[in-house]
């Protein structure tokens, strides 16, 4: 370690030449690309502030494949970057300059759906929705939703602990997934979990599951496939006050019943999402609910009439309950149309992703709306209410000098008032290069040497996705010392170079 | 050592214990064997080192009923933390033993969970957050309160199941959930081919079943859920309803039940599908055919888990037996060197558990 610049972020320096040279020798022509504009396509994922082009692209077919472009890396010290669908909202699939991406996208078979045994091996560019779908013969299906699984991958969903709209009652990626196979940064290969429950030793599993492709790269993923309820059915409920809509989710709780979906959209959200699917949101509302039952006709009648009284008695002003399958799914297109619907109204939008306890919703929610005018910046929010992940959409102008420079303080500000409220900077999206400065706000130096030191376990040479996830120590000192505020000093405990 | 009570103790306790082992040499250095309830001696490798007591670490720091949390000092009886809990009809939904003495944190470091883990998830789905003290005295705080939360590695949940070799959890946050409205027990006369067949095809329907256990040709069923939904499901499955369902789950929760009273007594978690083993000796079957119990000699035991895709504990044996087999199925190569890494990252000197979980660690 140099005393000068502790734990700086690495400092590559490739020889493209030679590693394109290299590449050919490994890859067949179609599965490399390294001319200028063939590259351009790659150079961000779906936060397209942040952009970067890399050196080469590798579209390995096998696994072998992937084996031996791991292995060059390694033996060339260049940095590589992990890429599924590349819907990614924190920029985790933005390459590296000096670096190579490493597309799973060829990836995209379903290995092998077992019935009986209720799961399915799947290759990790195979999209989410798609397990679903090869499973609906069976009356099975994937429970991880989120909002694009028509598009992303199962190797992404992994890398970032993916979770929907069902999550709240079905879990997470990390509940769902079985086993991985990952290649490590050195080309070796290794399995962690199995289709049998408690693998012995550590829960690695956990530990991939959300690791953002810095500790391996996933080449066949084990997914749980859980019965299809019988029916579903969803209640929408209108709030005058978004503080009351709080209240009624934090009741809905308390009241011992866990929806299989339980989300809210304030008015900006509705106001951009009516006229572009018109699912009959109510537009005089402050927040409208959706809560949605599953299971057995039984429990869903069971449950529906408890939830209804629990949200009238919460003050709903009003209350509908979908009366057949296509009104359920109008009522949720909405809300799953949310983001490209907010899309439509501005030029460019910024999506973020805190969680904060349920019970502070309505704080979180009138400080959003100071900072609206404090960055004269409009924001919609829809949001997983259910388990506190707020999406707080921030509305700007790329092409307006200064525009992005707001939204991006305004983003800020919202996770750190995330964890100030006891929660976290993400929820599902995953730290990123957008997020990785709060890093220093939500952990103190202890937990992110530890971090440091779990990332050195499986990839020494620091060559997967650096810059990502979790920031150098210098990377924190850098920003305290930006956030210095009237004297009052961030992180006294770091030093300061 | 005395009873610790307070986390500053613990972190004095563990930090000299570091500081001893830097001056040591490598073969004299002092060990320290974590103990919460001791309920679980038993339990895995060789037990060495000085007993570093952190059952006095108790009582309930938070619980927040509807934000589906509590966190806890890991000294707590898991008996106090199920009686809060019960009082606003939530629970501890992996089902965890509790007897009189096993606490939070014994329960987390063994990673067990009980009958429930088949509908609800096993422990480590439900850990939200962990305060560890690591081999150097160091205090950690990882992950929080929220449900989710995927800033960083996820360490509270790679601690889960480490049975004490990563460091002291010195609090826990645990996701809770409401009790099921309504709870029935059904039993069925079958055999151990038919009661895998039928579990694994009913396990792929809709059905509300909560926990399953079979022995001796009967299978008991629980269904938990709706009023109307575990109506329905009896009416369906048919079998024959049990008056005294809840003491048969007790039983089985906590290993009263005759069929976990042979020795040696092997736990194989298998996918559920796994056909009946032929083994000889006394033989129960939990979590829909993915968890089964053998009491016998076990020649091959080992084998035969790993030749259907699972793997087999030496659960409760002679402490004699259990380091000269290996509690625990030996991990492959590369996944070993990660755990050695991993156990260095967080436990530099090896001086916590050591041996517990594997010889190497
Ligand atoms: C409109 C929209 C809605 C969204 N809604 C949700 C939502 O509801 N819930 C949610 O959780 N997310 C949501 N997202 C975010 C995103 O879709 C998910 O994070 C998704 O899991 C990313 O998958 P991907 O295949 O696109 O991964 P990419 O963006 O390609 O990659 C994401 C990360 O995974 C790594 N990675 C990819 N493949 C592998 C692999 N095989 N091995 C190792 N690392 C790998 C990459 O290096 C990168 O760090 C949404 C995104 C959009 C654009
Ligand atoms: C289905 C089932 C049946 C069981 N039946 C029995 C039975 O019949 N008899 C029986 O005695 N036990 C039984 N157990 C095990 C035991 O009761 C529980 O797992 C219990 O939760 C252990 O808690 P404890 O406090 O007694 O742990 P301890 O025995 O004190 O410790 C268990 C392990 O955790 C470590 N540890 C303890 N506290 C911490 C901490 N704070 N941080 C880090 N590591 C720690 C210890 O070093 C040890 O490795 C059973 C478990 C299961 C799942």
């Amino acid at each position: 370690m140099s005393p000068i610049m502790p734990n700086a972020e690495p400092s590559f320096q490739t020889d493209r030449r030679q590693l394109v040279a290299c590449l050919k020798l490994l890859l067949p022509a179609h599965c490399l690309l390294s001319d200028d504009e063939d590259l351009r396509p790659y150079e961000c994922d779906g936060l397209t502030a942040y952009r970067e082009m890399p050196l080469a692209v590798c579209l390995p077919e096998s696994e072998a494949q992937v084996v031996d472009v791991l292995r060059t890396c390694h033996s060339l010290g260049v940095p590589v970057v992990a890429r599924g669908a590349g819907t990614g909202l924190s920029g985790g699939a933005m390459p590296h300059a000096q670096g190579v991406v490493l597309s799973l996208a060829r990836f995209n078979k379903i290995l092998r759906l077992d019935r009986d045994a209720r799961l399915a091996v799947v290759q990790p560019g195979v999209r989410n929705l798609a397990v679903s779908e090869a499973a609906a013969p069976y009356g099975l299906y994937y429970a991880p939703d989120p909002s694009s699984q028509i598009a992303c991958t199962l190797g992404g969903n992994v890398a970032e602990n993916s979770g929907g709209v069902h999550c709240l009652k079905y879990g997470l990626t990390v509940h769902n997934v079985l086993r991985l196979r990952v290649v490590s940064i050195e080309g070796e290969i290794f399995e962690i979990g199995s289709a049998a429950p408690d693998a012995p030793g550590y829960d690695l599993l956990a530990l991939l599951i959300g690791s953002e492709g810095m500790l391996g790269v996933v080449t066949e993923v084990t997914v749980k496939l859980v019965p299809k309820p019988e029916l579903a059915q969803v209640v929408m409920a209108s709030f005058a006050d978004v503080g009351q809509a709080g209240d009624a989710v934090a009741a809905i709780i308390a009241a011992g019943i866990i929806p299989a979906g339980l989300e809210m959209m304030d008015k900006a959200a509705t106001a951009a999402v009516e006229p572009y699917v018109k699912a009959g949101y109510d537009l005089n509302a402050a927040a409208i609910l959706l809560c949605e039952a599953d299971g057995t006709p039984e429990e869903v009648a069971e449950e529906i009439a408890r939830v209804t009284t629990v949200l009238r008695e919460a003050g709903a002003s009003d209350i509908r309950v979908s009366q057949s399958e296509a009104e359920r799914l109008r009522f949720w297109a909405g809300r799953k149309a949310a983001f490209p619907a907010v899309g439509r109204i501005t030029p460019d939008y910024y999506c973020m992703d805190g969680t904060i306890p349920r019970k502070r919703l309505a704080e979180m929610l009138s400080a959003i709306a100071a900072m609206e005018k404090k960055y004269g910046l409009r924001c919609a929010n829809v949001f997983h209410a259910g388990d506190g992940n707020l999406h707080p959409l921030i509305m700007y102008d790329a092409a307006q000098p200064g525009e992005w420079a707001r939204a991006e303080a305004f983003g800020a500000e919202i996770l750190e008032l995330s964890v100030a409220l006891g929660g976290s900077i993400t929820g599902e999206h995953g730290v990123g290069i957008e997020k990785i400065n709060q890093m220093c706000v939500q952990y103190k130096t202890p937990e992110l040497d530890a971090f440091r030191g779990i990332k050195a376990a499986f990839d020494e040479t620091g060559l997967l996705n650096p810059g990502k996830a979790v920031p150098s120590l210098h990377r924190c000192a850098e920003y305290g010392r930006m956030h210095v505020h009237q004297g009052d000093l961030k992180f006294p405990e770091l030093e300061r170079f | 050592m005395p009873h610790l009570s307070g986390l500053d103790e613990l972190v004095t306790a563990i930090g000299a214990a570091y500081e001893a082992a830097l001056q040591a040499p490598l073969d004299s250095r002092v060990a320290l064997r974590i103990r919460g309830g001791g309920s679980k001696d038993f339990y895995g490798g060789m037990l060495a080192g000085e007993v570093l007591d952190v059952g006095a670490y108790r009582g309930i720091v938070a619980y927040e009923p509807t934000e589906l949390y509590i966190t806890a000092r890991c000294g707590t009886p898991l008996a106090e933390i199920e009686a809060a809990l019960a009082e606003r009809g939530q629970m501890l939904a992996f089902e965890p033993p509790h007897f009189d003495m096993a606490t939070l944190g014994g329960c987390v470091a063994a990673g067990l969970s009980g009958p429930r883990r088949l509908q609800a998830g096993a422990v480590r789905d439900f850990v939200l957050g962990v305060k560890l003290i690591d081999g150097t005295g160091q205090v950690l705080d990882f992950g929080g309160q929220v449900m989710k939360n995927v800033a960083g590695y996820d360490v509270s949940r790679l601690l889960a199941g480490s049975l004490g070799t990563l460091g002291v959890l010195a609090e826990v946050t645990l996701k809770v959930l409401p009790k099921p409205v309504a709870e029935r027990t059904l039993v069925f006369a079958i055999d151990e081919a038919g009661a895998i067949a039928r579990l694994n095809q009913w396990a792929g329907q809709p059905l509300p079943i909560s926990a399953s256990f079979w022995h001796e040709g009967k299978l008991w069923l629980r269904l938990s859920g709706a009023r109307a939904a575990v109506a329905a499901a009896s009416d369906k499955l048919g079998g024959t309803a049990v008056a005294d369902g809840e003491r048969h789950w007790l039983a089985v929760r906590e290993q009263t039940h005759q069929a976990f009273a042979g020795t040696p007594l092997w736990r194989l978690a298998l996918p559920s599908t796994t056909p009946a083993l032929g083994l000889d000796g006394l033989c129960s079957i939990e979590w829909g055919g993915a968890l089964r119990w053998y009491a016998g000699e076990g020649d091959g035991v080992r084998e035969l888990a790993a030749k259907a895709g699972g793997h087999a504990v030496l659960y409760r044996a002679a402490e004699s037996l259990r380091c000269l087999e290996g509690a625990f199925a030996p991990l492959a190569p590369p996944l070993l060197a990660l755990h050695r890494r991993l156990k260095k990252r967080f436990d530099p000197l090896g001086i916590l558990n050591p041996g517990r979980l594997y010889a190497e660690l």
